[in-house]
């Protein structure tokens, strides 16, 4: 489904007209914008690393070494697309977006320098403990887990069942993934949704589940 | 939240869900409004569909919102 595409701008807000003009220009007054959007670039990749470092296995050191590669790999990302930013946001908005999505990428890459788990394992007995099903409630879902095991092995595709299992059952970060399997976001997540909606099928059809009533629009 | 409802919530998937590459497209615009206060929700159903459901997309949001509501720092 596509949502309302945003409109085009009518003309830009002075500050992002000031970075869009001092970018596309040359000589001194671009060095001087690329410098400043740098620094800039710098401070929410670290801001964005602090915040995220808590749920990751990086700290000190690396985790400053990761800011500095997201913002110089954003700003190459900004040069190189200035001609796509359309007005619909402010300048430095559009410029946080991409700086954000390389901190993402970044912490993606560094997850298979210590992976938690090999990319082919397949420890089922984490299954419960993933979604808070409590040991000592075993007889009420032992059922339950079986049948999406069951359903995982004979509903999922091959690419499916491997999208689901490391992601689901070996707990891989889904940016990881991406990057083991040289694939990218969209493609993982679709591949993800499809899954889950064939595997909720199963479950309801055997009755383990009630049948989806998801609103539609 | 047990188990079951986890699993549940996990396993369902929304129709009006846009994917990731078109929640990225626009996400920029979705924080600013939703940094302003406006119905981004309701503007984006799609998108704000997308972002709960998507970890990865969700972490990029939250971190583009913090920016923006932090950019004085």
């Amino acid at each position: 489904m596509v949502d309302e595409a945003p409109a085009a701008a009518d003309r830009l807000d002075p500050e992002s007209a000031e970075w869009l003009g001092a970018l596309a220009g040359q000589g001194p007054q671009r060095e001087a914008a690329l410098a400043r959007l740098h620094e800039m670039l710098l401070r929410i990749a670290q801001r964005e690393c602090r915040r995220r470092g808590p749920r990751l296995r990086v700290t000190g050191p690396e985790l400053d070494d990761l800011a500095y590669q997201a913002a110089a790999d954003a700003l190459v990302a900004i040069t190189r697309k200035l001609g796509q930013f359309r007005g619909e946001s402010r300048f430095t908005t559009w410029a946080y977006k991409y700086v954000i999505l390389e901190v993402s990428d970044k912490i993606g890459r560094h997850f298979w320098r210590h992976p938690a788990v090999p990319l082919d394992a397949e420890d089922w007995d984490r299954l419960p403990d993933r979604f808070g099903f409590e040991p000592a409630r075993e007889a009420e879902w032992r059922d339950l887990l079986a049948a999406l095991r069951r359903a995982v092995d004979t509903e999922l595709s091959p690419r499916q069942r491997q999208v689901f299992v490391a992601i689901v059952v070996n707990a891989v970060p889904l940016d990881a993934l991406v990057i083991e399997l040289g694939s990218n976001r969209g493609a993982i997540y679709k591949t993800l949704f499809d899954a889950r909606r064939k595997l909720r099928a199963a479950l309801a059809a055997n009755g383990y589940m009630g049948h989806d009533t998801a609103r539609r629009s | 939240m047990n188990g079951y409802s986890e699993l549940d919530r996990f396993l369902r998937t929304d129709p009006r869900d846009v994917g990731c590459t078109q929640a990225m497209e626009i996400l920029h615009v979705y924080a600013e409004l939703v940094a302003a206060g406006e119905p981004a929700e309701q503007r984006y159903p799609g998108i704000a569909a997308h972002l709960q459901a998507c970890g990865p997309c969700g972490e990029d949001f939250d971190g583009l919102l913090d920016a923006l509501r932090n950019e004085a720092d």
